[in-house]
């Protein structure tokens, strides 16, 4: 990440100056550089980056004035908060549809179901909100996102709408990838002799569905969504911009857009860290949901 | 290439046939057909109008005989932009999987085949890859590179590398340890030969079906950057590029909308059918059944 940024054409101090670069005297670019501590080594620029981060300092945005401690404070609950809503919506979505479409394979339900799948799949996320955008705020003229963003401290309702679209954009990209596994994890349970005593019990369907099937289904679920965390976090750069939502994605873009190299690298560095973070938490999720795994041990 | 497929497969009926009776693998099929026509008639220039020629008497009118697609603001004709979109899409997204698949097989059969070292670097280098989300490391990369059709292309290539070498290191690891792998070393074949003749044939299935999958996740992600503005650039068309205009027309022409959005994601759906249809006749246990 960092050695990709300092390929980039242009340093902090042109895109400040924009054109007036050129007027610019060489003592003063020097002084500049100085100033901007892009004088030194880069091995230097980059430890004492690494330094920072895990300190808490994540370095300066000269564009807003503060820094990007400050900037990611605002800007990580917002998509924390989308995130959530973005993997509850998917993870409900994919696993019942998973559970309709499983119920009877090669079957309409499961033909509906696929499609469903494969739509979703297929529509990328941009679409999908340029669409919603289009319909509610044209048509029916409701566009909560049109106002400035409300933080649920202050507007929960508010807030609570403006969340909506975006989160079902993500959890519907989300609930595609779960379905399918869910789908395929679903055949292959039930196939088991303990789904077959528990039907010829007499259990309720319903209850071999959701209890003794969805159980012992739940792992590849599990890891299929903590997969697409990272997905959704890449997401919320296209949603959070169509939705005008001051989130991490957006506060990146920006930093492209502004090439300031200190938002960039830590906000992609946070979010990479949230990844692996889920990931592990995934891990722990599995022995805590599944006896087997902490048996093996 | 398609020689190996018969070996692989059965003796009798060539693999096209087990590919043929999956329905999904047709359809798709089929599509993509559609799809790449299209795209074609906008490489040779049989596009019916030229996709930047802008005609101030037609603009923003509904789809009719004339423009089958209707006309946008500029009055360029949106039929035309879209397929010369798709092609774009198309060439963007096989350059850069053609590259992430070269480098990934050269990374994962290496790293696989001889261990060591070398498999411990590229892993370790795949999963520092994999700790970022794609858009996000597509996005750094072309804002490093440029906004041209190769420069996109190569921050793909770069972000789906890893996933390649992930998807041929695992079977070069288990298929080294295979009897009939051991024998040609026995029998002192070279390691080029054991590499191009063994293991690249048998790999190949799952390959396979990684670029059909790769192909349309890399027409989402080019598309993606297109619609931040940081792919094609106007005014050339792009699908992407194309569904960012139309968000401040489509409340009084959908159909700047619809056509890209219709064709991104047909494009998409095809590949994945495709990629479905691959992996139900390449899949030696699924056949069995």
């Amino acid at each position: 990440m960092f050695v990709v940024l300092r390929l980039i054409p242009g340093n902090t101090i042109s895109s400040a100056f924009g054109t007036d670069t050129s007027a610019l005297s060489p003592q003063k670019i020097e002084a500049l550089k100085v100033y901007y501590g892009i004088n030194r080594p880069v091995i230097i620029q980059y430890f004492n980056w690494i330094r920072g981060f895990f300190t808490g300092n994540m370095g300066y945005a000269f564009h807003t004035g503060t820094s990007v401690t400050k900037l990611t404070e605002n800007s990580f609950p917002v998509t924390l908060e989308l995130a959530l809503f973005s993997t509850i919506i998917g993870i409900t979505l994919g696993t019942l549809i998973g559970l309709f479409s499983a119920s009877k394979p090669g079957g309409r339900r499961d033909f509906i179901g696929q499609i469903f799948g494969l739509i979703a799949l297929a529509i990328p996320s941009f679409v999908l909100s340029t669409t919603i955008v289009a319909v509610f705020a044209d048509k029916f003229h409701y566009f909560p996102n049109g106002y400035e963003y409300a933080t649920p401290w202050k507007n929960l309702s508010l807030n609570l709408q403006q969340m909506m679209f975006p989160s079902l954009v993500l959890g519907i990209a989300v609930a595609a990838p779960v379905m399918r596994t869910a789908r395929s994890s679903f055949l292959e349970t039930q196939e088991k002799d303990f789904v077959r005593t528990a039907i010829g019990k007499g259990l309720k369907m319903r209850r071999v569905k959701f209890v003794h099937l969805l159980r012992n289904s739940l792992n590849p679920i599990v890891t299929m969504t903590g997969i697409q965390f990272g997905y959704l976090l890449g997401g919320a750069v296209i949603v959070e911009q169509i939705f005008s939502l001051p989130g991490i994605g957006r506060q990146v873009l920006e930093g492209i857009m502004k090439r300031e190299y200190s938002t960039v690298q830590s906000t992609v560095m946070l979010i990479a860290s949230c990844f692996v973070i889920i990931n592990l938490i995934t891990d722990i999720i599995y022995r805590y949901i599944d006896p087997r795994i902490r048996a093996h041990e | 290439m398609n020689k190996s497929f018969k070996n692989n497969t059965s003796k009798q009926k060539t693999w096209f046939h087990y590919y043929w009776q999956s329905l999904s693998g047709r359809i798709g099929l089929i599509l993509l057909a559609f799809l790449i026509i299209g795209a074609l008639c906008s490489l040779f220039h049989l596009l019916p109008y030229d996709p930047l020629a802008q005609d101030p008497l037609a603009v923003i009118k509904a789809p009719s005989w004339h423009h089958i697609f209707g006309t946008d603001q500029f009055g360029r004709d949106i039929f035309s932009r879209v397929l010369d979109g798709l092609r774009r899409s198309l060439s963007v997204s096989l350059v850069a999987v053609f590259l992430a698949t070269f480098f990934g097989l050269i990374f994962g059969v290496t790293a696989g085949y001889f261990g060591g070292f070398l498999d411990t670097v590229a892993v370790r280098m795949s999963d520092i890859f994999f700790a970022f989300p794609a858009i996000l490391l597509a996005l750094a990369i072309v804002s490093a590179l440029g906004h041209t059709w190769i420069d996109t292309s190569i921050a793909i290539a770069i972000v789906y590398t890893p996933i390649f070498v992930r998807v041929t290191r695992g079977p070069v690891l288990s298929l080294k340890e295979l009897d009939y792998i051991k024998a040609t070393k026995v029998l002192g074949y070279s390691t080029r030969r054991i590499l191009g003749r063994h293991i690249l044939p048998n790999i190949m299935p799952v390959l396979l079906v990684q670029v059909a999958l790769s192909l349309s996740w890399a027409i989402l992600t080019e598309s993606g950057l297109s619609f931040l503005g940081l792919g094609t650039q106007a005014p050339d068309a792009s699908l992407g590029l194309m569904v960012a205009d139309a968000q401040s027309l489509v409340s009084f022409a959908w159909w700047t909308l619809a056509a890209p959005s219709l064709f991104l994601m047909l494009s998409v759906v095809s590949l994945n059918l495709v990629g479905d249809g691959l992996r139900d006749s390449l899949d030696p246990t699924r056949k069995s059944i």
